[in-house]
């Protein structure tokens, strides 16, 4: 579904992706892991259209969608939940997920429709429709995040860190949402430091390291794996590329 | 007979589209470049002095062909760890190949690699019809050598039962086949010879064996092997490829349709190129078989010469599994020599001659220059069988070796009987090739 091909990109001056390929079927949960400043967000930013690729290709569903602008990769149903949930403080829930829904903007029957099934999924975000998103807590933004990516239909989502600062059980909960919405038949790619909550959900994982791919394999492979276990998962020493 | 339809081990994987397979393809060689290149010295010395850099350089899977080869020496040389790509302590495994130089050549094995390769031979196993209903004997050397143990991890894998009977005491392997019910056979198809020739010795009768299947690997024979294989045991024979320094048994394997060795191509590229110039072949024309590592974790190999000669089969199998196929394994470089342009394996002139009266001929091949144009000649010594009073039956059977031959190679060459015992010996052995070229 999601093809990239030896992506290059510079983030400021940096040369953040050196040459990476990946690629996730329909219908999978693909992680992608590494440490911090492995070029993750890299990866999501330039196929979200965020940031412009120099070298390379991400092809989706067989269109080539290299450097189209972020309106353009919405469109062709692909949202993306940002790092950091990113969401607007000062505007209501509901006004959230108006936003969301920004290329739907002319079809106001189908937002209003999309909203309440939303609403009605998470009766938490009901409840807090009319309270500014600012007021929510951490696992609640999170979902309204979710939500909000959910307004424009999309059938691919960009997952970014969607545990981060959240507690174990509200982890549990949001990965829990994650795994339903790949059951609904959308496909995920998702990009996690936490590697093994990540791991365990994902049919396949890609494992980056300063902007490139080092490893590769099922989820279940790589929780297995021992380079992934000492670097990521906190067992034995971490010195395993210290040559 | 009818190929009876067998279930393919990983269809997921065996019978991938090629697009996506290509995409897998270059995902795992870009994983493996990045690897190598940080933690092998013996690579990033490699790529530094042609200035390559696998994150900048390989873009596609054609950008492997910059880099250069690797050869057994290379891997001697690195004797023992050297060229291993992951500290010891994740090497669960170590295998030496059969060697003639001073030093094995050392691969090693991670825990993936181990089940990758028990994968791997499963598919092998499973392509030549074997299935967890059968009762398999690997007559292999279990030990270093990798064949014994990667044939046996990938049976049990298959969920075969397995006997590790292990090489050689000929009447005692006769004996555990009959009392065991043995229905396939492992083994290199000059032994299953063997244990045909101590049968007949024996009085044993193959049709009372339960054996089905003949698994032959580990040196180059015969399509005419291949049939007194199955003519004598009763048996379906068929031919799989495997390398040490690669991974061992599991590399390539035949398919019931008999008709080349499907590459597990997910895991290894394949390459056949010139062994004199390093061009790459066109598919159908004989090469150096030439393999890079997709997945190896412990020891990956890039660009390997293996030293082996093969052809690419063309066109696609009807089995269902995408892996295009590579020929049965027609010889060693060492033993090629070239003509007209054509590498030609003089044993295999053998193989043809001997078709045409069912003896092999004592023969051997002369190259000869006349001008700028390079000549074969091949002398064989008379014997009874191939003498005639009649001058138009020895023509006939001359042109008929000549024809045979050209039809094999695409040269024509010039048959010279001789007397017997009149060709050039080193001991008692005919030296198979002489090159008069340059007199």
């Amino acid at each position: 579904m999601l093809t990239v091909r030896s992506l290059h990109t510079y983030y400021g001056n940096i040369h953040a992706l050196k040459g990476v390929s990946l690629h996730v079927r329909s219908g999978e949960i693909v992680a992608l892991i590494g440490a911090n400043g492995a070029g993750k967000t890299t990866l999501v930013h330039s196929i979200a259209g965020l940031l412009r690729p120099q070298k390379g290709s991400i092809l989706y569903k067989e269109e080539d969608i290299t450097g189209l602008a972020p309106e353009a990769v919405v469109e062709r149903g692909i949202a993306l939940v940002p790092e950091g949930r990113q969401i607007f403080a000062t505007l209501s829930v509901e006004a959230n997920l108006e936003m969301g829904a920004f290329i739907h903007r002319n079809r106001r029957d189908q937002v209003r429709r999309d909203m309440d099934a939303l609403l009605e999924r998470f009766p938490i975000l009901r409840e807090r429709r009319r309270q500014l998103a600012g007021t929510l807590s951490g696992g609640e933004q999170q979902m309204l995040a979710i939500s909000r990516a959910l307004m424009a239909r999309p059938e691919f989502l960009l997952l970014d860190e969607p545990s981060m600062g959240l507690a174990p059980l509200v982890i549990r909960e949001i990965f829990a949402i994650i795994r339903r919405l790949r059951d609904e038949g959308r496909t995920i790619l998702l990009i996690e430091q936490n590697a093994r909550a990540a791991l365990q959900i994902a049919d396949r994982g890609y494992v980056m390291e300063t902007g490139k791919v080092v490893l590769q394999g099922e989820g279940r492979e790589l929780l297995a794996h021992r380079e992934v276990q000492r670097a990521y998962l906190g067992k034995g020493s971490k010195e395993i590329w210290d040559a | 007979m009818t190929v009876e339809s067998r279930p393919i081990w990983e269809p997921e994987k065996e019978c991938m589209d090629r697009g996506e397979l290509e995409q897998l393809q270059l995902e795992r060689l870009q994983a493996t470049l990045n690897r190598v290149y940080r933690n092998v010295a013996f690579y990033r010395k490699r790529f530094r002095e042609i200035d390559f850099v696998p994150e900048d350089d390989l873009t596609e899977l054609a950008d492997l062909k910059r880099l250069p080869f690797t050869t057994r020496d290379d891997v001697s040389n690195s004797y023992p760890y050297d060229m291993f790509a992951v500290p010891l302590r994740e090497v669960v495994r170590v295998h030496t190949s059969s060697g003639t130089s001073v030093n094995p050549r050392v691969v090693g094995y991670t825990k993936r690699d181990l089940k990758n390769w028990a994968q791997l031979t499963a598919r092998v196993l499973a392509s030549a019809g074997v299935t967890h209903d059968d009762v398999i004997q690997i007559t292999f050397a279990y030990g270093l050598l990798s064949g014994g143990l990667g044939i046996h991890y990938g049976a049990e894998r298959l969920g075969a039962s397995v006997l590790p009977t292990s090489v050689g005491r000929t009447e005692r392997q006769i004996k555990i086949m009959q009392d065991f019910r043995t229905t396939a056979l492992v083994s290199t198809p000059s032994y299953a010879l063997i244990i045909a020739d101590r049968m007949e010795e024996l009085g044993v009768d193959p049709k009372q064996l339960s054996l089905r299947f003949a698994i032959c690997a580990g040196e180059p024979w015969t399509e005419e092997m291949r049939r007194e294989i199955e003519e004598r045991l009763f048996v379906t024979a068929t031919d799989n490829y495997g390398i040490s320094e690669v991974m061992g048994p599991g590399v390539a394997g035949e398919c019931l349709e008999k008709t080349g060795m499907h590459f597990q191509e997910d895991h290894f590229l394949l390459e056949v190129i010139d062994p004199e110039t390093g061009r790459e072949c066109e598919p159908g024309e004989l090469g150096e078989l030439v393999i890079t590592t997709l997945t190896k974790e412990a020891f990956p190999v890039i660009r390997y010469r293996t030293g082996d000669l093969c052809r690419i089969v063309p066109g696609t199998c009807p089995c269902g599994r995408t892996f295009r196929r590579i020929s049965r394994i027609e010889g060693r470089c060492d033993n090629v020599v070239v003509i007209k342009g054509v590498n030609i394996i003089p044993e295999r002139i053998g193989d043809i001659l001997e078709q045409v009266k069912g003896e092999r001929p004592v023969y051997q091949l002369v190259a000869t220059r006349r001008g700028r144009l390079d000549q074969l000649e091949i002398w064989i010594e008379i014997t009874e069988r191939l003498f005639f009073d009649k001058m138009r039956e020895q023509r006939t059977l001359v042109d008929e070796m000549r024809q045979k031959v050209a039809n094999f190679i695409g040269i024509v060459p010039r048959i010279k009987l001789v007397e017997r015992g009149s060709l050039e010996r080193e001991g008692d052995r005919v030296i198979p090739f002489v090159d008069r070229r340059s007199e």
